[in-house]
Parts: C-alpha cells; sequence; structure tokens
C-alpha cells in the first residue's frame, strides 16, 4: 500500500507539471495581453512596452515558466492582471459559490442518472429502455447553454416563477440554484445514464450473474447485491471526475446564469487574456482532479477486494 | 442400481426455440426431446457444439435467455410439472432442488463476495438456515468438495483459488440449497487434463454420499463411459439415440453414435483419428428428412425425404434412424 501510494503520488506530479506547461504555452498563444491598451485612445508604443514589463512578459519563456511553477510550489499563482489582486484570494472568494452550485448539478445528474440507467439495463429493449436512451441521447448532445436559455426562457421569463440571474446574499439561496443546477446536471445525467447502462449491461450478461439466477435467488437481491456492487467502478470513476469538472469548468452555465462561480473566473481571465488568473484556475483544477482520481483509486480497494489486495 | 428406483425427472415431447430479428428468423434449438432419470442416476448428454445440450439445461431450470422460450412439452421432476408452477416456486426450485454447475469456473463466481457469502446463499434463501449454523454448512460443504482448511478459505476471494478450487467451489453451491438434481454443463472442459480427473471422482463420490440425481453434459465419450448410467446423443436439437452406457458402447445403432465412438482416440493406436465429415447444421435452415443425412455414410433416398421414427429396443435402447427400423424388423 505504500509503495502504491508513492507510485500514485509520483505519477500525479508528473501529470501536474505535464498541465502546468501545456496551460502555460496556451495563454500565451492568445497574444500580449498589453496589447488590449490599444484600444483605449492615446495609448502608444511606450505604454505598451512598459505595462508587458511590468506584468513580466519581457522575459524568455524559460524565465517566466520557471518563476510559475515556483509559485505555484509555494502556492502562489500570482496577481491578477485585470483585477490587481491575488488570483489565490479570487478563487477562494469564488469557490464556495461553485461548491454549492456543482454539489446540486452533482446530486441532480446522480439521482437522474444512476437509477434511470439500472432501469434501462434492468429492462433492456423495453419501454424504460427507450425513455433512458432517449434521454441520454439528449443529455449529451443539447448543449448545455441551449438548455439553460430553455429554462431561462420558460421559467424566468415565461412562467416568471425563478429568478435567473445572479445569486443573492446568504447561502441557503435555493431560488437562485434551481436552474442552474438543472442546466448543468442535465448533461452529467446523461453521461451517468450512459455509463450505468452499459456497465450494468455487461454485468448482466456475466456468467456468475447467471449463476446467480440459476441459484434461485430472487431478483433484487441478483441485482442490487451482485450486479449493481460489480458495474460500480466505472461510474464512481466518472462520478468523481464529473465533480471537480463542474465545480472548476462549469464556464457556459455560470455565464449564462451570472453565477458568480469559478467558471465565470475563468471566462472573463480567458477574455481579457489574464495569464495569472487563467493559469491558477486551470492549475487548481488540474489539482483537484489529480487529487479525486487519487481518492476515487483509493476507494477502489474497498468495493474490490482483487485491487485491495495487489497492493 | 436396480433396485426400486422413483423417477425423478422426466422431460417429454419438449420444444424451446430461439427468436431472431423481431420473429423472422427461428432457431429450433430443442426440438421434441424425451427422456427421464431416476432418482440417484447419471444420465450424459452428449453432442457436438450447438446441437442443444445447454438449451436442454437451462430449461430444465426454466431459464433461457431472453430471446429463447420454451414452446410445448412438459418437464416432470419430483412429482409436479415445472411447466406449470409459478414464476416464484421455480425461483425456489432452482438452488433448493436442483443446481447447476457452469462450463467456466473463472467466470462462475462474482468477485467481489466471499466464498462463504456465495456458497452460504441458496443454504440461506431457500432453507432458511441462518447464523452459526449457516457458516458450519458451508465449512462442511467445503470440506465435501476437498477444499483445504475451509474455515479459512472460505473468508478469501475468488481470485485468490485456482481454477480447479473454483470449480469445486461451484460444486458447492450447487449443493448447498440440498438439491434432487445437478446437471453439469461440461464442467470440466476448463480445467486443466490433471484437475479434470480429479473432479469427476469428485464429482462420483458426492453423488455417491448425498444421492442426488445428475445430468452430465459433455461431448467427451470417455467421461460418460467413467461417469454415468446412461447416455443421451443430441444431434440438432433431438435425441437421436439413448439407453445404457453398456448398450451405446457395445451396441450402438445410430450411424452418429457410431461415429462419435470410432472418433475417441485410442492409446497405441497408430492409424490417423476418424473425423465425422462435414460440420454440425444451422439449426436455422436443417436439412430435410434426418438432420443428420448429409454427414451420413449411410444415408439412403429415404433419409433426405423423410424423418426417421424413433425406434425402440426391447432394452430400453432408443434410436431414431431409418437403419434402426430395419433393424427392429429383422430382430
Amino acid at each position: 500500500m505504500k509503495t502504491f501510494i508513492a507510485k500514485r503520488l509520483l505519477s500525479s506530479l508528473v501529470t501536474l507539471l505535464v498541465l502546468s506547461m501545456i496551460i502555460f504555452a496556451l495563454v500565451r498563444a492568445s497574444g500580449n495581453p498589453a496589447e488590449l491598451l490599444y484600444e483605449y485612445p492615446g495609448a502608444r508604443e511606450e505604454d505598451i512596452a512598459r505595462q508587458t514589463a511590468a506584468w513580466g512578459l519581457d522575459k524568455s519563456w524559460p524565465e517566466q515558466y520557471v518563476s510559475f511553477v515556483w509559485n505555484i510550489a509555494r502556492f502562489d499563482y500570482g496577481q491578477s492582471f485585470q483585477y490587481g489582486t491575488s488570483v489565490r484570494s479570487l478563487y477562494f472568494d469564488r469557490l464556495p459559490n461553485s461548491l454549492l452550485l456543482a454539489f446540486w448539478a452533482f446530486l441532480i445528474s446522480m439521482v437522474i442518472g444512476i437509477p434511470l440507467g439500472i432501469m434501462s439495463a434492468v429492462k433492456v429493449d423495453s419501454w424504460w429502455d427507450s425513455v433512458g436512451k432517449t434521454f441520454a441521447l439528449l443529455g449529451l448532445s443539447v448543449p448545455s447553454f441551449f438548455v439553460a436559455l430553455l429554462l431561462v426562457l420558460l421559467f424566468g421569463v415565461k412562467l416568471e416563477w425563478l429568478p435567473f440571474l445572479g445569486k443573492a446574499e446568504g447561502f441557503f439561496d435555493w431560488q437562485h440554484l434551481i436552474l442552474p443546477s438543472l442546466a448543468l446536471g442535465w448533461f452529467f445525467s446523461g453521461a451517468m445514464l450512459r455509463l450505468t447502462r452499459s456497465s450494468m449491461l455487461e454485468v448482466l450478461g456475466s456468467e456468475y450473474i447467471k449463476l446467480c439466477r440459476l441459484k434461485g435467488l430472487p431478483e433484487t437481491v441478483v441485482i442490487v447485491k451482485h450486479a449493481l456492487k460489480n458495474s460500480f467502478i466505472p461510474v464512481l470513476t466518472l462520478a468523481a471526475v464529473n465533480l471537480v469538472v463542474m465545480i472548476n469548468v462549469a464556464v457556459v452555465v455560470e455565464v449564462v446564469f451570472s453565477w458568480p462561480g469559478i467558471g465565470r473566473l475563468l471566462y472573463d481571465g480567458l477574455i481579457n487574456r489574464d495569464f495569472p488568473l487563467v493559469q491558477g484556475v486551470v492549475v487548481m483544477a488540474g489539482v483537484m482532479i489529480v487529487g479525486t482520481n487519487f481518492v476515487v483509486d483509493v476507494l477502489y480497494g474497498y468495493l474490490d477486494p482483487r485491487i485491495r489486495l495487489t497492493r | 442400481m436396480v433396485t426400486a428406483t422413483k423417477t425423478l425427472l422426466k422431460v417429454k415431447d419438449l420444444y424451446a426455440q430461439f427468436t431472431g430479428f423481431g420473429g423472422a428468423r427461428v432457431v429450433r434449438a430443442i426440438d421434441g426431446i424425451n427422456f427421464s432419470l431416476d432418482q440417484g442416476e447419471t444420465m450424459g448428454l452428449v453432442g457436438e457444439s450447438g446441437c442443444g445440450k445447454t438449451t436442454t439445461c437451462h430449461a430444465i431450470f426454466r431459464l433461457l435467455p431472453p430471446a429463447g422460450r420454451i414452446v410445448s412439452g412438459s418437464i416432470e421432476f419430483d412429482g409436479q410439472d415445472l411447466m406449470q408452477v409459478s414464476d416464484g416456486e421455480m425461483r425456489n426450485i432452482r438452488g433448493r432442488d436442483m443446481g447447476m454447475i457452469l462450463q467456466d469456473p473463472m467466470a462462475s463466481l462474482d468477485p467481489l463476495f466471499t466464498i462463504m457469502d456465495q456458497v452460504a446463499e441458496p443454504a440461506h434463501h431457500h432453507r432458511g438456515i441462518r447464523g452459526g449454523t449457516l457458516r458450519e454448512r458451508v465449512v462442511d460443504l467445503l470440506r465435501s468438495v476437498r477444499i483445504p482448511s475451509p474455515e479459512v478459505r472460505m473468508r478469501e476471494f475468488p481470485h485468490q483459488m485456482s481454477g480447479g478450487m473454483r470449480q469445486r467451489i461451484v460444486g458447492a453451491i450447487s449443493l448447498s440449497g440440498g438439491p434432487k438434481l445437478i446437471v453439469a454443463d461440461e464442467p470440466t472442459t476448463n480445467l486443466d487434463v490433471t484437475i479434470q480427473l480429479q473432479y469427476l471422482n469428485l464429482l462420483r463420490d458426492l453423488q455417491q454420499e448425498t444421492g442426488v440425481s445428475l445430468i452430465f453434459v459433455t461431448h467427451n465419450l470417455g467421461i460418460v463411459a467413467k461417469m454415468c448410467d446412461k447416455v443421451a446423443v443430441m444431434y440438432a436439437g433431438k435425441i437421436v439415440e439413448q439407453g445404457s452406457v453398456r448398450d451405446i458402447y457395445n451396441n450402438p445403432r445410430h450411424p452418429y453414435t457410431q461415429a462419435l465412438i470410432q472418433s475417441i482416440p485410442r492409446l497405441g493406436n497408430k492409424d490417423p483419428l476418424y473425423v465425422i465429415p462435414g460440420q454440425p447444421p444451422n439449426l436455422a435452415e436443417l436439412p430435410t428428412g434426418c438432420a443428420f443425412h448429409p454427414r451420413c455414410p449411410f444415408a439412403t433416398e429415404k433419409c433426405i425425404n423423410e424423418e426417421p421414427p424413433y425406434v425402440s429396443f426391447g432394452d430400453g435402447q432408443e434410436s431414431k434412424c431409418w437403419l434402426s427400423v430395419e433393424d427392429a424388423k429383422n430382430g
């Protein structure tokens, strides 16, 4: 178990290093942020040059990269170009909002996706299955901005039941939460449904399920005890990664609903070529994904004795 | 076993078929079979792949794959017709009164549960055995299938066992509910040759101890000679010949049985091994007349056009061939 953890930690570090290189290069491919100053009347060549130097963008890429990584190692993501404050405080200011939204969206995706997926697999090729498959297809293929706009149009504008812009003060503001979490959960419930269904189908076709039925076990025992537990490993992985994605990169939904979360922070950063902000958010998302995968890997051990004992 | 024995299982005119492509294609996997099995008796079910052996086994459990369906016929088991009992009652009969051993020991056990858990399930669900008694029963079962130190091994998981051990555990599961019949569907096909004999001896010993009846599916006639009291030879969904092991080996009536016996390899024989020419027929497009005629060395015009009837011989042997009709006439 110790060597397993050490190995996993090492590979996690390598993953994060590669991620930092990619995001470092990608943001710089978008152009020099100082050039955005040309939009202001009277901006001169030397103003641009001064601003570039002030942000440290006149140094060579290797130099910039080394200081970027060195700062990350000390949990310092630098100063945001546009806000002038530290990226870390910006990120952690927005994090509770994103966590709130992601939590409800995640719950919606699980509550819809997993039971429907199980039903589709158990009653394969039936009416249930058609409903499930249609739902999964819609969830995966209808873009979330479209769903978001439809929700706004129906519940916000036509029926005027729910507010759809921003977030009110107070942590338990459920009214502003409903539409964005539906829009965000929608897409992920489709993915959960499809994976649960295919995973269940594979297990239900296995020999040991056949033997369970030949043993005369009640169908609920066959499904809940044997089939569900066996089909849960891939579902667990997807669920964990989904959660991180919902927290960090729910860009479209947060923009449509003006939700003050991390996704919108990232969007602001991208639009304004705010390198430290974009880099910071992406690295934080990477850390979370790598960390979650690590936790999930440890959880597998509890679910599957084969994994537990080979470590 | 000449003593007054009771018939345990009697399959009469059983037809089962698979439908595909919205009913456009019908495969008659079991095409009117008849056989009976006494208590404590062992019957071998022999035939090439795809002749309906496995379907027959699953039909006895009334558990055909979703596309399959029993069309007609009766399965009398222990005094009741299984085709008439309710689904719930049928579920109780499975595991309690009949157990099954599947082909692939590596895939037959649920990887996430302990041996204890899986062996205990039939006893728990069908016999209501709980707690310490249940644990003792599992230990006894594992000991009876010769798992060393069962108290320790029962807490382990399937992946910690070898293939032979897993198949013995599947055997223990089939015995767990205290059944009257065990159906073993090619139980040794996926075992090492050295383990095969061991497993067969184990099955025979278990049968003698518990007095269960056994249906033994195989395509190995050598195993049949070792294990069984009687044999049914299947071809294209029909039983083409059945009788006692002695009669079938000494005096096979059907050309297919004769060919099967001829194709057993013999130690010290330098001649090339006999093979039956051709392939088993596609069950969706059966040949006319006798299904075996395209591969039969004795086929005549009559075999191509007319299906032969069952011919009974005095000693309980039965054969479905025009040649047997002649044999019976000539005495």
